[in-house]
């Protein structure tokens, strides 16, 4: 089907691959970037668009978000959960396997993807449950489940508890080339916690989980990907040791990457000074040095990744005493605000974090970055900087209403999305 | 995102800076804990007479809603109600609705329907109080009768009521608490009021596995041994050990611990000759102190149960007050 023609002008173009950050216009083709700069202007376009004073970014990239469907439809569905995404600027999002039940079988996947087509505006791009049930005990079909669409292999929130497994987990995966995203945590040492074992939990009285539980983990994956060779993936790191573990490894040469979720670089464990239970998330919000040394993970590309990590929830579900609510955030509507305020406070510059949104997760899944050299899918949102929303109960699209910053002003919007070179979401306000 | 002291103050607190509820010692001034000892002071008085009742909650109803069973402080807190004139109201909900099914939320709307005008809330959870408090409609006060690990407000302020009647002051004081600090809700109430209060020095001393991270950040001295955290000390503060805390790994044995960090009459003699020995009770005889000292000259547990009525009575009255006041300056009705 061909599409009519599209320059997008005056916007500023960022593309972490090809080194652009200037303001030009980019024109779309046929679904395809055409021409930037110069080239673009010259062109015969069928349609206009004046970007001036917003940014032009590549479509973002999650590598870690919970739809909840099939089986939690009271916490989201994929049609609302990627409403939500393509709102916050994802063009892409890989679908957690905790699902119910787990994605841990062809017919899990081809009914995640079967629903995606037909309900999702982008793409969505199942995760496999590396083990059965993700109890991790026995591995998961993972040739099967590449096979019918699985684009890398995690234990949802279970670490792996056995050493034996998982090292046999990662040899298998590595036999057939596959990516291995796993959430570092030694159970026995978080135990029973829930908040970060520091400043917070000794006023509070908190169960706290050790920084130990996390590095001690780290180290251990490392040492297994080391000799198993497989392609590692560290999700959701917390701790600023955890940082300088994953770019020593890096530095010997061992295919580990890793990323980050945006709550941990903009929050600490003094957001649950007041028993907020939105701020109950796993792995927990961490120090002030944590928030600073994952900043600058992500800064040096150490860290590849920002994910949402976003976990919808219906309010039963937050609605209690802070440890007996279940972990997690509805974020993927303000990644976007929040990382644009890190730019603000000049804590990250906007080109790491359009890589680490952007590129940085294209590569830890082996795909082509997306991004606005001629020819590539025209996978991109235009984003209005400055304007400003508060993110409330009637304002998310998202099923889950426990955002992060919710009843406060953020900077920050997404005007326009395109996939695939269609436009797929137009804001209203 | 504020602060656990601005957090603490502003649910905590009405409008005028009077108190309408009593979950922690976070956040509230030196002049309002001394206003409770104050209160509490005078209802002394009370106990001591032939028809022990004052009506300062007559017509209202207060519920003593015990998520965790503690025979001790419920019946304090009933007798503190009872001697206000209130209408009491125990349940057990450890028993009975949640074990149910029902969701907190749900329990606590039904006991709303019944109007009642205060909640005393014990609950295994740290925090459950201020959940509570978040949660019932306006009006409604709610008395932290100790969480989880968190916080036991009215335990800490007999206790300050209690050294403030032995010692008459609070600065220059040294204070040592001593044992499971980890798991002591007590302990991080009592080093704040101590702190607030204007004491010199709180020590915490105890094996490295039964004191929190960062426990220095409550604004306390970590000692290892008792001879160097008690020395020069004017109150002792010995904690409950419980027998969980073999079976966690976090001791090797009663026995042990009651060598180490057990106070008896050899250890006392570390600190002040005129040192006062306190205990939040249950004691537990030879684990965490040995019967001549509990029941010697410095002893002063029994003075901390009888004080508990009083700080009780006070703080229940003070809150009511405050829930008053504040639905008066919402309402433009003087209360």
């Amino acid at each position: 089907m061909s599409h009519p023609s599209l320059r997008i002008e005056h916007g500023r173009v960022i593309d972490p691959v090809a080194g652009l950050d200037a303001v030009q216009s980019l024109l779309i083709r046929d679904g395809k970037i055409a021409a930037t700069g110069a080239e673009a202007d010259a062109a015969h376009a069928d349609a206009v668009l004046d970007a001036a004073g917003g940014l032009i970014a590549p479509g973002f990239i999650d590598l870690y978000c919970n739809l909840r469907e099939p089986g939690n439809g009271q916490k989201g569905s994929i049609a609302s959960e990627t409403r939500a995404a393509v709102r916050g600027g994802y063009t892409t999002v890989c679908a957690a396997p905790d699902t119910s039940p787990v994605n841990d079988s062809s017919a899990i996947t081809h009914l995640i993807r079967d629903v995606a087509e037909r309900d999702a505006p982008i793409r969505v791009l199942p995760l496999g449950a590396a083990t059965k049930n993700l109890a991790g005990e026995l591995l998961s079909d993972m040739v099967g489940l590449s096979h019918a669409g699985c684009v890398a292999f995690s234990n949802g929130p279970a670490p792996l508890v056995n050493a034996r497994v998982l090292r046999r987990c990662m040899a298998y995966a590595k036999t057939f080339g596959m990516t291995l995203m796993l959430h570092p945590q030694n159970r026995s040492l978080a135990a029973d916690g829930f908040a970060h074992d520091g400043l917070v939990t000794a006023r509070l009285g908190l169960l706290g989980i050790p920084e130990v539980a996390e590095t001690a983990s780290v180290m251990e994956l490392i040492l297994l990907a080391e000799e198993t060779g497989v392609r590692l993936h560290l999700s959701q790191l917390s701790c600023a040791r955890s940082v300088e573990m994953v770019g020593d490894a890096r530095a010997r040469g061992v295919a580990v990457t890793a990323d980050v979720a945006m709550h941990h670089l903009v929050l600490t464990e003094e957001a649950l000074a007041g028993f907020d239970s939105r701020f109950h998330v796993e792995p927990p919000l961490r120090s002030e040095g944590d928030r600073k040394g994952l900043i600058e993970g992500v800064r040096a590309g150490v860290i590849d990744a920002i994910v949402s990590q976003h976990q919808p929830h219906d309010p039963a579900a937050k609605n209690a005493p802070l440890g007996d609510t279940e972990p997690g955030l509805s974020s993927i509507e303000s990644v976007l605000s929040l990382g644009l305020g890190l730019v603000e406070r000049d804590e990250l510059d906007l080109v790491s974090l359009v890589r680490a949104l952007t590129a940085g997760p294209a590569g830890v899944l082996g795909l082509t970055p997306t991004g606005f050299s001629a020819g590539q899918v025209a996978d991109l949102c235009w984003i209005d900087t400055h304007a400003i929303w508060t993110p409330g109960a009637q304002s998310l699209f998202s099923v889950g209403k426990h955002a992060p910053i919710l009843g406060e002003p953020l900077k920050g919007l997404v005007n326009r999305v395109w996939c695939a070179g269609e436009q797929v979401y137009t804001r209203q306000d | 995102m504020m602060t656990t002291d601005a957090s603490a103050r502003a649910l905590q607190l009405n409008a005028e800076g009077q108190l309408r509820h009593f979950l922690t010692i976070d956040g509230l001034d030196r002049p309002l804990l001394t206003q409770i000892l104050d209160t509490a002071d005078s209802f002394i008085e009370v106990g001591e007479r032939r028809i022990k009742k004052v009506p300062l909650l007559r017509g209202r109803t207060v519920v003593n809603l015990f998520f965790e069973s503690s025979t001790r402080t419920r019946s304090t807190f009933e007798l503190a109600a009872k001697r206000l004139s209130a209408d009491v109201l125990n349940l057990d909900i450890s028993t009975s609705a949640t074990s149910k099914g029902e969701s907190l939320s749900d329990t606590l709307l039904n006991l709303e329907a019944m109007a009642s005008d205060m909640f005393v809330v014990r609950h295994s959870r740290s925090g459950a109080p201020h959940f509570i408090a978040q949660s019932v409609t306006p009006g409604v006060a709610i008395i932290n009768a100790g969480d989880g690990r968190h916080a036991h407000p009215t335990q800490a302020m007999l206790d300050m009521l209690t050294i403030r009647q032995k010692k008459q002051r609070f600065e220059g004081l040294k204070v040592a608490i001593v044992g499971d600090v980890l798991h002591s809700r007590v302990a991080r109430s009592q080093i704040r009021a101590l702190n607030t209060l204007g004491a010199d020095e709180v020590r915490v001393v105890g094996p490295s596995t039964l004191l929190p991270r960062e426990v220095e950040s409550l604004g306390c001295k970590v000692c290892y041994d008792m001879r160097s955290g008690l020395k020069d000390i004017d109150v002792i503060i010995m904690l409950r050990l419980q027998r969980e805390r073999m079976e966690g790994a976090l001791l090797p044995s009663e026995r042990e611990f009651y060598k180490v960090y057990g106070l008896n009459t050899d250890k006392l003699a570390y600190a002040k000759p005129e040192a006062i020995v306190m205990h939040p009770g249950p004691i537990n005889r030879g684990v965490e102190i040995e019967s001549a000292v509990a029941d010697g000259p410095q002893s002063v547990i029994l003075n901390q149960v009888t004080n508990g009525i009083a700080i009780r009575m006070a703080v229940m009255s003070m809150a009511m007050s405050g829930q008053r006041a504040q639905q008066g300056l919402e309402t433009g009705v003087n209360a």
